[in-house]
């Protein structure tokens, strides 16, 4: 389980142009957002946007970086590597685990790295102490979306159902959450929306201990955040345990 | 030597939508065998080690691995053997020494063999100084090599080897099979293996089988091959039993897939 971890670190670490290149797009978000719609979000009386977006962002950068690890699967099985896997005799629990955990870390690094970023770009997390555990709900947050994406990747074969999952489960995922807007207020049919959506919850929790605001509350966003996880680890072992080649 | 069969096959079949790529094949190896697959292209040589070693849950038929049911107790199956795939199957992302390390760690190789043996089976199939390059930057020869030297690298009961042979030089070649004789004979691990030489066959295999169209069409040594055909070749009986039509293999649909990789832009 840990050889696939390291795995995943070692191909992370080396790709520095992927990660830099990661960085661009939650940072260009953050600033147009951000500075753009600062003004508006102040004048009707919600507050300092900039503060309430950036938990948003880094929940972005997490989530896409955990799904396109997770899908890392399906480029094993193109390329041949995955059959190595495959006939080991370890458990396929034990490789989803160490796939995830591997995915998830990587995701919540890059999650770190936005957070960094953006502090010099203005943004200050309420109380600094309370970044540590902010960090855990990142990790939450990757372990369950590199569980999906590898659930996903289990049962596609090739690249172009990437372009279908990223368009029609990633995209969605990111846009309902409330990632970039506030959930109190919105229409009820956006609510409940983002209530199914785990993502809301990832956002929620980080928002709480950033910045003290929360819809729901720290407990059940971390409650949903686990079980979820638990749910895809154990339904992508499953699906893993099916793959043909 | 112990009489006991160690790879038990009856009447598998594997069907893909309409295509049976193998039918209703029988036959049993015993521990510590050499034992040979031949046929042409598209045969359903790939296909069956497939199924044997988990990869493939056969349509039809039954399987026993050492004792153990490749489909209902895979685990345990995956214990008794090793695999040199057909195709490639290294990260190529990591470097010469860590697709060694990572295999080790999988098959639980405890860390001074480990250490020991990756470095072994590195000098023995020359990559020993590139040992810290990437596996993106080798020949496909080198490739290969490392391939080898990987499922060298946890002593199985059972070694399939699939066409292991292919494109490397007749030293590595002659190289490869020195090594996997003194195993058999040393350590009793069986060998299955595919291949189209058939010199190599005849030379390392004690039985040979030969498959044509999903199909056994005829098992025993080289020599009883050689009789029943009344030919002077391995390779004439080969081309006496199969007719010496040409197979076109399988658009290479890894190369097909690669080119998609780069297509996305992976790196
Ligand atoms: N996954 C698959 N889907 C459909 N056809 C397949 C698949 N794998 C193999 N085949 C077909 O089965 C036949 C046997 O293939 P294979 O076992 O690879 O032959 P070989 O003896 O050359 O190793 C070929 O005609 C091949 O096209
Ligand atoms: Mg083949």
């Amino acid at each position: 389980m840990y050889i696939m971890w390291l795995r995943e670190m070692k191909r992370f670490l080396r790709s520095k142009s992927r990660i830099v290149g990661a960085l661009g797009q939650p940072l260009l978000y953050f600033l147009s957002l951000g500075y753009g719609l600062g003004a508006v979000f102040q004048a009707a009386g919600r507050g300092n946007y900039i503060e309430f977006l950036a938990p948003g962002i880094i929940g972005m950068s997490i989530i896409f970086t955990s799904i396109f690890n997770g899908m890392q699967v399906i480029w094993d099985r193109q390329f041949g590597f995955l059959k190595e896997t495959l006939v080991a005799p370890v458990s396929r629990l034990a490789i989803m685990l160490g796939r995830t955990f591997g995915g998830a870390t990587v995701a919540a690094l890059q999650g770190c790295l936005v957070f960094i970023i953006m502090i010099p770009a203005g943004f200050r997390p309420y109380d600094w102490a309370l970044v540590v555990p902010a960090i855990l709900v990142m990790f939450l947050v990757a372990t369950l979306f590199s569980g999906l994406g590898m659930m996903v990747a289990s049962l596609l074969r090739d690249m172009q159902g990437f372009q279908l999952i990223m368009n029609f489960l990633v995209m969605p995922l990111f846009f309902l959450s409330g990632a970039l807007f506030p959930l109190q207020g919105a229409p009820t049919a956006l609510q409940d929306v983002a209530y199914i959506d785990p993502l809301s919850y990832g956002i929620d929790g980080m928002r709480s201990l950033l910045i003290n605001t929360s819809n729901y509350s720290l407990g059940i966003d971390v409650a949903v955040l686990v079980g979820i996880a638990a749910l895809f680890i154990i339904l992508g072992s499953y699906f893993f345990s099916k793959i043909q080649v | 030597m112990a009489e006991k069969n160690i790879i038990e096959v009856s009447h598998l079949s594997k069907t893909f939508g309409d295509f049976t790529a193998v039918k209703d094949i029988s036959f049993s190896v015993r521990a510590g065998e050499r034992f040979a697959f031949l046929g042409p292209n598209g045969a359903g040589k790939s296909t069956t080690i497939k199924m044997l070693t988990t990869l493939l849950t056969p349509s039809q038929g039954s399987i026993l691995i050492d004792g153990h049911n490749p489909v209902g107790d895979a685990d345990a199956a995956r214990h008794s053997f090793g695999i040199v795939f057909q195709d490639p199957s290294l990260d190529d992302d990591l470097t010469a020494w860590e697709n060694m390390e990572f295999h080790g760690v999988l098959y639980n190789v405890a860390r001074p063999l480990r250490r020991e043996r990756i470095e072994e089976l590195l000098r023995f199939v020359d990559l020993y100084e590139r040992k810290d390059n990437y596996v993106r930057e080798f020949s496909g020869g080198m490739k290969r090599r490392l391939e080898i030297a990987r499922g060298l690298l946890h002593h199985p009961r059972i070694i399939f080897l699939d066409e292991p042979t292919l494109g490397l030089d007749p030293q590595t070649r002659n190289h490869m099979w020195q090594y996997l004789e003194r195993l058999n004979r040393d350590e009793g691990i069986t060998v299955f293996f595919t291949t189209h030489y058939m010199e190599e066959a005849d030379k390392v295999a004690e039985r040979i089988a030969i498959i044509d169209h999903g199909t056994i069409i005829a098992m025993g040594s080289g020599e009883e091959l050689k009789k029943k055909t009344k030919t002077s070749s391995l390779e004439e009986a080969f081309l006496k039993l199969t007719g010496s039509a040409i197979r076109e293999e399988e658009a290479g649909s890894v190369d097909h897939l690669r080119n998609m990789g780069r297509a996305w832009g992976r790196r």
